[in-house]
């Protein structure tokens, strides 16, 4: 790819360059003044955010963060986001850098600076009982589907599908309320649904739908950070060309999406 | 009236302050539903806790110890833990065991939705509160009082609801008043248990449209408003009970 070269021999020649003069203060300075790099991830989605058994934040983002660190040979602080926080707290500062699972859309350009290439692709699925034999997302209608506060797509499974949302603030409550009958299926990431699957402790459930609105994630810094956003996109494309994705999907136990797998082949 | 809503998407593009709600139509259904489901908690819940506040502060004055330890352990378990440890705990551990029955999607939900969870709780809640801010009143009232209604032949029951009641009433308007105001300001957590309530809408609104701080702005005001409204109520409430010489 022509493009992509140039564009790669420009980001390198921006790091170089910025390293080489650092005259004013940015977000990297601060960074290794402060000898760790703070960054939003959630807490609450398995495989790519969650709480190991000692407590600990692990998984797909949190290593992808840590190679940020690393890097930038500074410590890494993981601060637990979700939905309806995240973009605030990357605005106010309370994170250097975001990966948290954030779709892509033009209205969170806007608030917050999303490096391109995106990183990572989920659409939307739901998980229902097998039972309620659903097939289409118009089987929704009238139904109350769990969701997450913050969500996206939460509009627009109600508005498009007729669908009743009952959001709660973390994917905790979402499948304990889904597991107690107080909804009919659970609309989520199809790309935590399918672990979902899997677990014997949600046998009877099935992801029944064709995924709608595959969708890019973005990483983010904060608005006006060029530099770093620069650095984020260098190293976003090593780790597609290297395959740091795929390996990552393969070692949480995610088959390979076709997003990381095209990307890398790029 | 579209002209007027217009206004506000206008108001959007020239000064970026963006009130969805206003110009968007589903937006707007949103947060009509969301204020009129706060306004029905906030009802519901004020008026169980009331009467949950005067049947509790009686059965405090029963002659006998159990069915006063009753109540007693009850106000120190509501009064004693945070209302949304409550609200998680109803709808969470409680709700999973009481009977379920078939919905009309096809499938099996609890007896008690999420807004019914919510009333129970907050109604508990405040009530506790309550019984103590009766008994309050109720020992406001004159022993002689009492005394000259045994003599006149009352039964336990006639003193309380004919005697002691309303003249406790007059005295525990004003931290009656207080706690039906934290009431309505606590039915804000029930979002956390999806109540599709103002604050759970509000929420939905500046997830999709990233308007934060217009929308804080907007919850600002609209408790103020709803809260002056029930202030208000109560404060004409407290001035129709007047009675020239008694607490006044």
């Amino acid at each position: 790819m022509q493009l992509n070269f140039v564009k790669r021999l420009a980001i390198t020649a921006v790091i170089t360059a910025s390293t080489a003069t650092a005259v004013y203060a940015d977000v990297i300075d601060d960074i290794k003044e402060r000898g760790v790099i703070r960054v939003g991830v959630k807490a609450d989605y398995k495989p790519y955010g969650f709480r190991d058994t000692d407590g600990s934040i692990v998984g797909i983002e949190p290593e992808l963060a840590k190679d940020v660190a690393d890097m930038l040979g500074v410590d890494i602080e993981y601060i637990p986001v979700v939905s309806s926080n995240r973009m605030q707290f990357l605005e106010q500062g309370k994170v250097d850098l975001m990966i948290a699972t954030m779709t892509d859309k033009p209205d969170r350009r806007k608030v917050v600076s999303i490096v391109d290439p995106n990183y990572y692709s989920s659409g939307t699925n739901i998980l229902a009982l097998e039972s309620l034999g659903l097939k289409e997302w118009s089987d929704l209608k009238g139904k109350p589907v769990c969701g997450i506060q913050g969500a996206f797509y939460n509009k627009a499974t109600s508005q498009n599908y007729g669908a009743k949302i009952v959001a709660f603030k973390g994917t905790a409550e979402a499948y304990a309320a889904l597991k107690a009958g107080n909804c009919a299926a659970f609309v989520y990431d199809d790309s935590a649904i399918v672990a979902k699957t899997k677990d014997p402790e949600w046998a009877g459930y099935e992801m029944p739908l064709a995924t709608i609105d595959d969708a890019p994630w973005g990483l983010a810094v904060q608005l006006g950070e060029d530099k770093f956003h620069a650095m984020m996109s260098g190293i976003i494309i090593a780790w597609h060309k290297s395959g740091r994705i795929l390996d990552l999907e393969t070692k949480w136990g995610v088959t390979n999406t076709p997003f990381a797998k095209t990307m890398n082949e790029k | 009236m579209e002209a007027f809503y217009e206004w506000f998407r206008i108001l959007y593009e020239d000064t970026g302050i963006n009130l969805p709600f206003m110009y968007d139509e589903y937006d707007r259904g949103r947060i009509l539903n969301g204020l009129w489901a706060t306004i029905k908690l906030s009802a519901i819940c004020v008026l169980f806790s009331v009467i949950i506040g005067m049947v509790g502060a009686w059965l405090q004055g029963s002659p006998w110890k159990t069915t006063r330890r009753i109540v007693n352990v009850y106000i120190q378990l509501f009064r004693n833990t945070p209302p949304l440890v409550q609200l998680y705990f109803f709808y969470f551990a409680v709700g999973i065991l009481i009977p379920r029955v078939e919905n009309d999607w096809g499938g099996t939900s609890p007896l008690i939705d999420s807004f019914g969870w919510a009333v129970i709780s907050l109604s508990f809640f405040a009530g506790a509160f309550n019984v103590e801010i009766f008994r309050s009143g109720i020992e406001a009232v004159p022993k002689s009082t009492i005394e000259a209604a045994k003599a006149l032949g009352f039964s336990r029951l006639q003193i309380y609801k004919d005697i002691t009641l309303p003249l406790a009433l007059r005295v525990v308007i004003p931290s009656l008043n207080n706690n039906l105001v934290n009431l309505v300001k606590t039915t804000t957590l029930a979002y956390a248990i999806a109540v599709p309530e103002l604050l759970y809408e509000s929420n939905q609104i500046w997830s999709d449209n990233v308007n934060v701080t217009e929308m804080m702005l907007f919850l600002l005001v609209a408790y103020f408003v709803l809260v002056g409204i029930l202030v208000w109520a109560m404060n004409f409430w407290d001035r129709s009970l007047k009675i020239p010489g008694f607490g006044q």
